[in-house]
């Protein structure tokens, strides 16, 4: 057996690649689920139900899927121009202390003002934290794969440390907590009496506008020439290392932004617990969506239902719900498997 | 003068230097494991996962009424598993190391999470075992039969690498695959293995850390432990000597900033300090970046007969 590059690669199968891996990594962890006893198919139709059964699930899903959206983006767009960003979750956070010392009452402004100042301070914030790793491997060549995951720790430690010294809420009852936002900072919601937020519909509206910068702009054009090959681009006369620090900035940016609207749109004040791992579930966001920004969409649905559902699961059942996170891990892994077949077919001898 | 004074006690009391090579054991061995990865031309991201299953396997294997060294052992196995998957998808397969890698991390932390809270569904404080005790040796040198076994593994992996041919052909492979195949030499079995090799002893740095440093397992016990071993290999320049060389290095920083923490007495947040491990190692990788010789094939993934 051999692999042999494919001449071209059908639309279909591009489609029909991350439908394929998610099937398989959801039969690989029913082997999982059986193991710890419980009847699968119950467990799977309970993980549905959870998910998208009832106007509360689906909105608890939609409400899940809006920073995951927001980093599957960050993700995709630096990967798309090979800047290997595994530091989402920290700029997170950045975007998230931002958040809530521009949004806590410093400024006094009307909610039209300073929403969009909230979640403007939020995106720089996220930008300069991947910022210096971008300049650290232009400038001395330092792979940023370990200095962005490593900046994720320091960045939780500072979170850390404010919330226990200047920004701890006199009102938290001890608690490491933030004092909230003020009301005017907070997003409004989508629908009455649930937990969705505006947040979606930003989200929402910048991967169609990434869509379009991506396939009408010479931004998105150089972007992916630089991914493709530094050098050529270079040899082209593009700006690489501009255009490597304009796509960090762009990338911390947007999952310092998915800090910022869990915040504002959805807990109010910020504590250590508030992204249980958006940043590394972008990545398989990203991946499942092949780096198209409006796959990212329907990919952040995907793991968002996954987690909301198999917190359903676990509740009814002996399943613990850690079950999502193996479950995404899986999907990204089988993901790879099926973008090769994409791009190689199998041939024997 | 006074800070100069107790900064020599410490430096001179035995019980600085036994956490010193505490500390280091696990950087020791999973700086190693990766250096071996990354000797035959493989990254590999998967080391922060392999490490906490290898810190799950061993400890369950123990509190399920296993042996310490059965525990060791199941723990170095799990690690071979998590490498071979690496392995499969990175070098016959020619996947991205970097996504492949952080894949097999997501992977083996929640494997990890998902096993230990089906076993205990609801511990809330975690159950403990009877980990390795210190060998009767004097001072510094009472140590857990794992930091010894780390320190061998230097010498050994030191040997292999450098003066057998099963070293000399790994080597080749990392740096020129081409012409390893063109000696005969079967590049993509030599890849596989070295990744299970490496992969199993990132598992036992896993494993000290539930077998010897601590009693129990913790969520998040690994904590960025295995990507401060990818800066250091960079940091040793791939060679085994120079790794045991900045592991102590910065199991030196370590221990001093937890002793300094208790002198300063609360001036600095305790989290300042808890920072110093991740900015050293942001600061090690800045400091040789310039001057590192990776590996020539080094995340480049071989096919035969495709340039």
């Amino acid at each position: 057996m051999r692999l042999e590059p494919r001449a071209d690669s059908p639309l279909a199968l591009q489609v029909f690649a991350p439908v394929g891996a998610v099937v398989a990594a959801l039969a690989l962890c029913a082997a999982l689920v059986a193991w710890t006893g419980a009847p699968v198919l119950r467990a799977y139709g309970l993980l549905i139900e959870g998910a998208l059964g009832s106007r509360f699930a689906l909105t608890e899903t939609l409400t899940r899927a809006t920073p995951l959206i927001l980093t599957g983006l960050a993700v995709a767009v630096a990967f798309r121009a090979k800047l290997w960003n595994i530091g989402a979750e920290g700029q997170l956070y950045m975007g998230a202390l931002a958040a809530v010392v521009v949004g806590g009452g410093m400024l006094d402004l009307p909610a039209w003002l300073l929403i969009p100042l909230v979640l403007l301070a939020g995106m720089a914030a996220g930008g300069v934290t991947l910022l210096g790793p971008a300049v650290l491997k232009v400038r001395f060549g330092v792979d940023e794969v370990v200095t962005t995951l490593l900046l994720n720790f320091v960045v939780l430690l500072l979170v850390s440390m404010l919330l226990e010294g200047p920004l701890k809420d006199p009102m938290g009852m001890g608690w490491p907590q933030s004092a909230p936002v003020i009301a005017a900072a907070e997003l409004p919601k989508l629908v009455a009496r649930t937990r969705l937020h505006a947040g979606l519909a930003i989200a929402l509206g910048l991967a169609v506008l990434l869509w379009l910068m991506d396939t009408r702009t010479i931004w998105g054009y150089e972007n992916r020439a630089v991914g493709a090959n530094p050098r050529a681009a270079a040899f082209a006369g593009m700006p690489v290392t501009w255009i490597m620090l304009r796509t960090a900035l762009l990338s911390g940016g947007l999952a310092g932004l998915a800090g910022a609207a869990e915040v504002c749109g959805l807990k109010g004040y910020l504590t250590l617990d508030l992204s249980p791992g958006f940043g590394y579930s972008g990545i398989v966001v990203a991946m499942l969506a092949q780096l198209h920004p409006l796959g990212v969409v329907g990919a952040a649905l995907f793991i968002a239902a996954v987690f909301v559902g198999a917190d359903a699961m676990s509740r009814a059942m002996p399943v613990p719900n850690y079950i999502a996170d193996v479950m995404v891990a899986t999907s990204l892994l089988c993901m790879l498997v099926a973008g090769l077949l994409t791009r190689y077919r199998l041939r024997r001898g | 003068m006074d800070i100069v004074a107790s900064l020599l006690d410490i430096l001179v009391s035995a019980a600085f230097w036994t956490a010193v090579l505490r500390i280091a054991t696990p950087y020791v061995l999973g700086t190693l494991g990766e250096l071996i990865c990354e000797r035959a031309g493989v990254l590999n991201l998967g080391i922060e996962g392999i490490m906490t299953l290898g810190a799950m396997a061993g400890w369950m294997t123990v509190y399920q009424g296993g042996g310490l060294w059965a525990g060791v052992l199941a723990a170095a196995a799990c690690g071979a598993l998590l490498g071979l998957l690496h392995a499969a998808l990175t070098v016959p397969l020619g996947l991205s190391q970097h996504v492949t890698g952080i894949g097999v991390t997501l992977l083996g932390t929640s494997l990890s999470y998902f096993v230990y809270r089906l076993v205990l569904p609801q511990a809330s404080t975690p159950p403990t075992i009877v980990p390795f005790q210190p060998l009767p040796l004097p001072g510094a040198l009472a140590q857990t039969p794992l930091t010894y076994v780390a320190l061998a593994m230097v010498a050994a992996i030191a040997y292999v690498l450098y003066r057998t041919p099963v070293g000399l052909a790994v080597r080749m492979v990392g740096e020129n695959p081409a012409a390893a195949e063109a000696q005969g030499l079967n590049v993509t079995a030599l890849r596989i293995g070295a990744v299970m090799a490496g992969s199993a002893l990132m598992a036992l740095a896993g494993a000290f850390l539930t077998l010897s440093a601590f009693n129990a397992f913790f969520f998040n016990m690994v904590n960025g432990r295995g990507w401060i071993c990818i800066a250091l290999v960079v940091f040793a320049s791939w060679r085994p000597g120079k790794a045991l060389v900045g592991a102590l290095l910065f199991a030196v920083f370590d221990a001093l900033q937890l002793r300094l923490q208790q002198m300063t007495g609360g001036v600095l947040p305790y989290q300042v300090f808890l920072m110093m491990p991740y900015l050293l190692s942001i600061l090690a990788l800045v400091l040789v970046a310039r001057r590192a010789s990776y590996p020539r094939a080094l995340m480049i993934p071989y096919r035969k007969g495709e340039r």
